[in-house]
């Protein structure tokens, strides 16, 4: 209905917005001059909202981000007695997002179902398939044939010792495996000792047997229509090609992972979305805002960078401000042999050399003097 | 077949653990072994661990056999009439020490009505679970426990009477309270630690309520008239020490008072007040930086022109003056002899320490506070009966922190005050307090304590009733008279040209890194600077190779060390930031300054 007064205001406020006024505009039944006057209040006061020139956002992010922080790590590691799944939960989990890990504590799978198969018996089913399942897992005894050199393996269920013989073939390198009564012998090709035997056995009982590798635990749960499985280990690549799961809800806590499987934008909503959460979780009220500016910051290059020497603050200009944070002798050094220059334009190398700094009351220079009076 | 360990180390099996365990105990009980072994039989790992070293914390527990504690009531009354010991209760096999290994076997009923069949051990009393500072706490039980734990930190923090002979003491600091008094609410410690030798605080009469907002945030009121009477001053006693060396080649420092061309010769007045031997005169009122002895050293490294300066002598100043900050009498003069027969001066400095704003106090029950207003008698509120209270206390640090034990502290010495009797209150075993409301109740006051009381300006009844008593109350080693500080200009360090650092040598207070963003955060660029203009210094720098010039000042030119005298400006710049040009430079990393347009 209103066309053409949405376009022209959509390139000055967020889409979000924009879905706001149109709610508001329903609801109070809005006329088009009304929803014009409204829209240009809101562009109004977001106007204001901005941040003037010369405002820090960098630090004042870190300060709302660290303060509330430093408030965290005495609660954390209380969590005596507490049973269920173990979730890296506080400090230690922000320091993973903002840090960038590859390897995380407890990485994490949300997955949902498409709509056609949403419910509890896919759910239970596709919670019960996607879990690794080692050859340990279902065996019931393994010993050591020391007369034929053979490792015997007893299976809890009987009835699978075919399938799971051929899998130990297939993935465990030179043996040979069969069912002989009642158990699965796995004989050796070549001749081993018993240390290589022992070996062998290990290698044999952490073959797959089924489900997606890397996926320990997988708990169903409901979430208003929604059948949700939680899962402890991550393989988002294979999980989105199930035909069940709805790959456009599905998401990991990996950064990298998501980053791989989805993109660069997914990856920096992964950032906002588990920062956010964590520190909600400890009942600390952060403005999102500070955390979409690490978001950004984190992964505006394309890839994701962590706050630290590697990444966000390794990137620094300021050969000076880059010495004065850390691994001083290499960015000297290296400024040296390439005869880099510092251009003294961030705030740091100026506050070392006791300059006014190049920001808030600082940033402004006269550009013209005015003539002395004579 | 159980492993057995000896001090760590395997020796062997054993086929019968328990056995062998059970011997073991045998003979250590009937003096067969040293009553220094403790054994123990690990069911688990079926292991059978021997300790005899050194370094075992054990403790003493009664042998319980069937259910009866093998110490009875005649050996108590024995070990009264002396005529019986402790080691003697060892030796029989009453007692016995168990480490934490044994512990591991042995199943301890705290109290005797507790003792079943079952029972190994009998506690001695159920208090010895607390250790030495925290037994000092009365009526532990009825506090929180971490409210136990702060008050006994607070003990080792105490000002009181630490040695009888500290008059002949040269300890570098100590502080011993004037009339310190025995608590009125006592433990088994006060009186089996001999606390009435070395008590560390004084009753007060405390009064629980506000005090026009004064005692806000634990802060505490207290009555200037007590000050004036005594009330909780100590003695600050600190000893400054001088030698006289011998140096290589015969040179040796001289005591006395310095010619004036000495090097820091640091002008007539300083030596004023010394008589003619250069050491202090005992009572001899001394400020800050006065000096105490006077001293002078040979100048051990000449440098290459000092030898050839006529009129100056080549040794130097090096008396010992009193710290910075402190003041006081001189209290003692020792003049003596070191090992080496060198002579060794030293001299103790009293200072009296009367409590003032800003210094903490504690009762024993981790409710610490600092004095916030010194009010005059007449203002105080007084009781019925004319009692003025010496502490203000703040009712609402009670609730939160639920230290029932000061309550019943104040009441327990409310009654021993009126009595004349000290009050025991260890842990576990206190004088209830149904006892302690019906003697207050005998004494003619009030059973809960609380008393009827007049606002002391105006002499209005307070509305409401106020509970009053005693307490036992510490000075704490945290004067403010030792920690206040403030600069405005002063001394700067020689390598970076910023202040110095500490109190002691009168330095700022620094602006650190966090700070630092505060200011950047809010924008205030300009103040920031002026923040760390502390070691600003004018850098010449030759416009041509970006080095730092050197400023000839005879002929009043700046020459660059590379290219003459060419065009070399003036950079302002922290003296830090001109070192770390330097050290770049002596890493051989040319760091070329290249200066914009002004």
């Amino acid at each position: 209905m209103s066309e053409e007064s949405q376009t022209s205001y959509s390139d000055k406020l967020p889409n979000k917005f924009m879905e706001q006024i149109e709610e508001v505009a329903k609801t109070k039944r809005l006329n088009k001059e009304q929803k014009g006057k409204l829209t240009e209040e809101v562009i109004k006061v977001m106007e204001e909202r901005k941040f003037e020139p010369g405002e820090v956002i960098g630090i004042i992010t870190a300060q709302s981000i660290s303060e509330p922080s430093t408030q965290m790590t005495m609660r954390t590691y209380h969590f005596a007695g507490t049973a269920g799944m173990k979730v890296t939960y506080g400090l230690p989990r922000l320091m993973e997002i903002f840090d960038a890990k590859k390897e995380l504590e407890t990485p994490m799978m949300t997955i949902l179902l498409k709509k056609d198969f949403n419910n509890v018996e896919t759910a239970k089913k596709l919670a019960e398939y996607i879990v690794e399942k080692k050859l340990a897992a279902i065996t019931k005894s393994v010993s050591l044939n020391l007369n034929d050199m053979t490792i015997e393996v007893e299976l809890t269920d009987k009835k699978r010792e075919n399938s799971v013989a051929k899998i130990i073939k297939e993935f465990v390198k030179d043996v040979d495996a069969k069912p002989v009564r009642d158990k699965i012998v796995i004989t050796p090709r070549t001749e081993l000792d018993i240390k290589e035997l022992q070996k062998v056995k290990d290698k044999a009982m952490n073959v797959k047997i089924e489900g997606i590798s890397g996926v320990q635990n997988a708990v169903v749960r409901r979430e208003g229509e929604d059948w949700i499985i939680n899962t402890i280990g991550t393989d988002l690549d294979s999980v989105i090609k199930l035909k069940d799961v709805d790959e456009k809800r599905t998401i990991s806590n990996d950064i990298y992972e998501v980053a791989k499987v989805f993109g660069i934008e997914a990856a920096r909503n992964v950032i906002m979305v588990e920062a956010l959460k964590t520190l909600q979780e400890q009942g600390l009220d952060v403005d999102v805002r500070y955390i979409m500016l690490v978001g950004d910051i984190m992964t505006f290059s394309g890839e994701v960078n962590s706050i630290g020497r590697y990444g966000v603050a390794g990137s620094k200009t300021s050969i000076l401000a880059r010495a004065a944070f850390e691994e001083t002798i290499k960015h000297l050094v290296r400024a040296s042999i390439r005869n880099e220059a510092d251009e003294f334009k961030g705030i740091f190398e100026n506050v070392m050399i006791g300059q006014v700094i190049p920001s808030g009351t600082g940033m402004f220079d006269l550009i013209a003097k005015r003539e002395e009076q004579s | 077949m159980a492993n057995v360990f000896v001090n760590g180390r395997f020796i062997g099996v054993a086929p019968e653990a328990q056995k062998i365990v059970n011997m073991i105990r045998d003979g250590r009980r009937t003096g067969k072994f040293s009553d220094q072994t403790n054994v123990a039989y690990h069911f688990n790992s079926d292991e059978v661990i021997i300790v005899t070293d050194s370094g075992r914390v054990r403790r003493p527990l009664v042998i319980v056999q069937n259910g009866k504690p093998k110490l009875q009531q005649a050996d108590i009354d024995k070990l009264r009439k002396g005529e019986i010991n402790w080691s003697d209760l060892l030796k029989t096999g009453v007692i016995e020490y168990l480490d934490a290994e044994e512990e591991e076997n042995a199943y301890i009923a705290l109290r005797e009505s507790n003792l079943t069949t079952q029972h190994t051990h009998l506690e001695l009393n159920p208090a010895i679970i607390l250790g030495l500072s925290a037994s000092f706490v009365p009526y532990p039980e009825h506090n929180r426990g971490d409210r136990v734990n702060y008050g006994a930190k607070m003990v080792g923090q105490s000002i009181g009477l630490f040695a009888t002979n500290y008059l002949l003491r040269a300890d570098s600091k100590s502080n011993v309270m004037i009339y310190p008094q025995e608590p009125l609410v006592q433990t088994y410690m006060h009186t089996s630690q001999e606390f009435i030798e070395h008590p560390n605080g004084m009753n007060v009469v405390m009064a629980f309520g506000s005090f026009e907002g004064y005692n806000m945030e634990d802060a505490i009121v207290i009555n200037k008239n007590s000050i004036e009477r005594g009330l909780l001053w100590s003695y600050m006693y600190r000893t400054y020490e001088a030698e006289q060396k011998r140096y290589m080649g015969g040179q040796e420092d001289v005591i006395g008072i310095p010619s004036p061309n000495v090097r820091g010769y640091a002008g007539e007045d300083a030596y004023k007040h010394l008589p003619e031997d250069g050491i202090i005169n005992p009572e001899t009122k001394v400020n800050s930086d006065d000096i105490l002895i006077a001293r002078t050293s040979p100048l051990r490294f000449l440098g290459t022109m000092d030898q050839f300066i006529t009129g100056i002598e080549n040794i130097r100043e090096t008396s010992v003056a009193l710290r910075h900050g402190d003041e006081g009498i001189v209290d003692r003069v020792f003049v003596s002899e070191t090992i080496d027969g060198t002579k060794l001066i030293k001299i103790v400095v009293r200072d009296p320490k009367i409590p003032e704003i800003g210094d903490k106090l504690a009762s024993r029950h981790g409710q610490k506070g600092v004095i916030a207003i010194v009010v005059p008698q007449e203002d105080m509120p007084f009781s019925e009966d004319g009692t003025v209270p010496d502490i203000v206390f703040n009712s609402h640090s009670i609730p939160s922190r639920m230290t029932m034990g000061q309550l019943l502290e104040v009441i327990a010495a409310k009654v021993a005050a009126l009595s004349g009797k000290p009050i025991f209150a260890p842990a576990f075993g206190g004088v209830p307090e149904e006892q302690l409301r019906s003697s207050l109740k005998k004494l003619g006051y009030k059973e809960d304590g609380k008393e009827t009381m007049y606002e002391g300006r105006g002499g209005r009844r307070l509305s409401s009733q106020i509970f009053m008593g005693c307490c036992f109350y510490k000075k704490l080693d945290h004067l403010v008279s030792n920690k206040i500080h403030a600069r405005s200009r002063g001394p700067v360090t020689l390598l970076t040209k910023q202040p110095t650092e500490g109190r002691s040598k009168e330095g700022g207070l620094r602006l650190g890194e966090m700070e630092k963003d505060v200011l950047i955060a809010h924008g205030a660029a300009l103040t920031l600077k002026e923040r760390f203009d502390s070691d600003k210094t004018l850098v010449p720098i030759c416009t041509k190779c970006g080095m730092v010039a050197t400023n000839d000042r005879i002929r009043n030119t700046k020459i660059c060390p590379l290219d003459g005298e060419s065009n070399i400006v003036d950079v302002e710049m922290s003296y830090a930031f001109k070192l770390m040009l330097d050290e770049l430079k002596s890493m051989l990393i040319y760091q070329k300054v290249v200066v914009g347009e002004e």
